[in-house]
């Protein structure tokens, strides 16, 4: 600013216009940024979408080794009631041998992944529910299917085992499991 | 070459008056018709040209087509299904955009691995080569979000795919992709602020075209020989030399458009896109639009962990970088000679470049598994070793041929019957016509 012809000479007071350049230069960023912020914050998701948060789901219908799909948030959620042998299988899975050790269960953040704790809990241990989209890039996994019988993402080769575990390919994540409680015997509430 | 030395002369009593007040006009003729070309310039020079008039094309159709879509996910399919029906000429504007946005493509790759064979992007047309890098990049994000109107399965998966590229990084991925999305999947916000975006960057582009079109007019083009221009013959005048070219180039451009546009008119899309999105079922096998399937190639080509990146991550990172590099492609050439004709060994390496390129995009349309996803790997490594390793290695060890004195030299012992090099009219220059 020592361009100025008011400005002092150099290691002499400030004037009062380099005062008002200064303020007037923060004012305009200031304001810039508030202008900004509502034409940024309009892209988020809006009160409707968050609107619908949570959905209830009858799974009465739904016997041993069958599964259900519903939407939730937009994205497919997989509501399963698990055969015996496929507990049995990701019940005998090592931690060890996961790609991902965490449970992403929301219900029980930071949990170990055992099969325990990707399913429904104690006593409903058949149950699994998991967000259907990929967490490689979003793909809906095709059920029963894959090296291991659980879950197999057709778009970038992802295997999932039967507690959407992921065991293969290049989805960094096992399936995340939504928030959701049995609010009856057959009613689910998602979210 | 900026055209220090106007030639216009305002005709008419008119023409003097607009002049002295907006000289648009002699701005025109300056660029357009007196403006001074490299004489030596071949077709595939030609390609600027029809690359205006593509987006011309594009958004002309595309302003007429708005007319009739409708910006929702009730109404989308159903309403491009109408055009495709019930408008008027419709399905011929929309075969001509959707084929148009393919022929897009296909000209400015051919323009672009002009400009990578010529040595376009060497010193002083840094900042144009990187304004056309910049156009690719609003290319791209444009078609893309264009591909997900017509709201068909490919539309919605090909969506959800890429925006969930973003989700590959820590923490801030996640909210950057509900930014993107307006939501926590692809959906009707989604669907909106793509039609108005789709909208908006064509004429984005326009303006960075201006820009790239003014930074070449500054610096003058190149020519096959890499030469600057000397003197007065080593150039024409645009109008009528370069724009009887173009315009050639241009009507056998459109033959082929043309055929697309009326025989095969859906060669280049995807059956899958004629289903209605549904966000419960994937397709089987998602492939983008050929003109990104190098690219997808490259992303799926990282299937390994490399330190702290995870695959995921490592994926997305090496398919933005495989068009950032192309911001450094001036620095990292650091051979003098700028055009390929006199570089013996990068013409070798840019050739096998340019099959290894299309290779990624085969490979980009197979599934990603067995020896598919080895060939990527060793491609993917081939495409990044080109611009980082051999570019500039190449240039320290490389001997290029002589390089002619002057453009004119160049064509004229040409047409002396020489074999196109320049060493038979250097050895007898008074046989020179």
């Amino acid at each position: 600013m020592s361009e100025h012809e008011t400005t002092a000479e150099p290691g002499g007071e400030p004037t009062r216009r380099d005062f008002l350049f200064l303020t007037t230069g923060m004012a305009a960023v200031v304001g810039g940024a508030t202008v900004a912020w509502p034409f940024i914050d309009q892209m988020r998701p809006d009160a409707s979408t968050l609107a619908l948060a949570s959905v209830e789901v009858d799974v009465s219908s739904l016997s041993e080794g069958m599964s259900l799909t519903v939407q939730w948030r937009g994205r497919p959620v997989f509501i399963r009631n698990r055969t015996e042998e496929e507990v049995e299988a990701a019940q005998a899975v090592e931690l060890a041998e996961l790609k991902d050790p965490v449970a992403r269960n929301e219900n029980i953040p930071n949990a170990e992944a055992t099969d325990l704790n990707r399913s429904a809990g104690e006593g409903m241990e058949n149950w699994i529910v998991m967000i259907g989209s990929c967490t490689h890039l979003g793909c809906v996994p095709l059920g029963q299917a894959g090296d291991y019988n659980g879950w197999f993402c057709p778009c970038h080769g992802s295997h999932y085992d039967t507690a959407g575990r992921i065991r293969r390919g290049p989805a960094p994540e096992n399936l995340p499991v939504p928030p959701f409680e049995f609010i009856s015997d057959s009613m689910i509430r998602i979210g | 070459m900026s055209g220090d030395h106007s030639t216009y002369v305002p005709s008419s009593g008119v023409g003097k008056w607009v002049d002295s007040r907006l000289p648009l006009p002699r701005l025109m003729h300056d660029s357009f018709v007196s403006y001074p070309v490299p004489r030596n310039l071949n077709y595939a020079y030609t390609f600027g040209g029809i690359l205006m008039v593509m987006l011309v094309v594009q958004i002309l159709t595309g302003v007429v087509l708005a007319m009739h879509y409708a910006a929702s996910t009730q109404m989308a399919f159903d309403s491009v299904e109408k055009i495709m029906r019930d408008v008027n000429s419709g399905w011929l504007l929309r075969y001509m955009h959707a084929n148009g946005a393919s022929f897009f493509f296909i000209a400015v790759y051919i323009h672009i691995f002009r400009g990578l064979y010529y040595g376009s992007y060497k010193a002083p047309r840094e900042i144009l080569w990187i304004l056309g890098v910049v156009i690719l990049l609003l290319m791209m994000a444009t078609a893309f979000m264009g591909y997900v109107l017509p709201w068909g399965q490919m539309s919605f998966w090909g969506a959800t795919v890429i925006t969930g590229f973003f989700t590959a990084f820590p923490v801030i991925g996640e909210p950057l992709q509900q930014l993107l999305l307006g939501g926590f999947a692809v959906d009707n916000p989604t669907l909106n602020r793509f039609f108005s975006l789709h909208y908006l960057l064509p004429f984005m582009i326009a303006g960075v075209v201006i820009l790239h079109v003014w930074a070449l007019h500054v610096t003058g083009q190149t020519n096959p020989t890499g030469v600057d221009v000397k003197t007065k013959t080593d150039t024409v005048a645009f109008t009528p030399y370069a724009t009887l070219k173009d315009a050639l180039a241009m009507v056998v451009f459109f033959v082929f458009f043309a055929y697309f546009i009326f025989y095969i008119p859906n060669y280049l899309g995807h059956a899958d896109n004629y289903i209605q999105a549904n966000p419960l079922v994937t397709p089987s096998h998602i492939v983008p639009e050929w003109y990104f399937l190098p690219f997808y190639a490259i992303l799926r080509a990282i299937t390994f962990n490399i330190g702290p990146i995870d695959s995921k991550l490592g994926g997305v990172l090496a398919m933005f970088g495989s068009i950032a590099v192309l911001f450094f492609l001036p620095w990292l050439d650091t051979s003098r000679v700028r055009s390929a004709v006199y570089r013996p060994w990068y013409k070798v390496f840019f050739w096998v470049f340019a099959i290894n390129a299309v290779f990624l995009g085969w490979l980009g349309s197979r599934p990603a598994e067995g020896w598919y996803v080895t060939a990527s790997q060793l491609s993917t490594l081939y495409y990044f070793a080109f611009f980082l390793i051999i570019m500039p290695l190449l240039g320290m060890i490389e001997t290029p041929r002589r390089v002619p004195n002057s453009i004119s030299e160049a064509v004229l012992s040409r047409k002396n019957g020489g074999s196109g090099q320049p060493a038979a009219a250097v050895s007898a220059p008074e046989d020179r016509a």
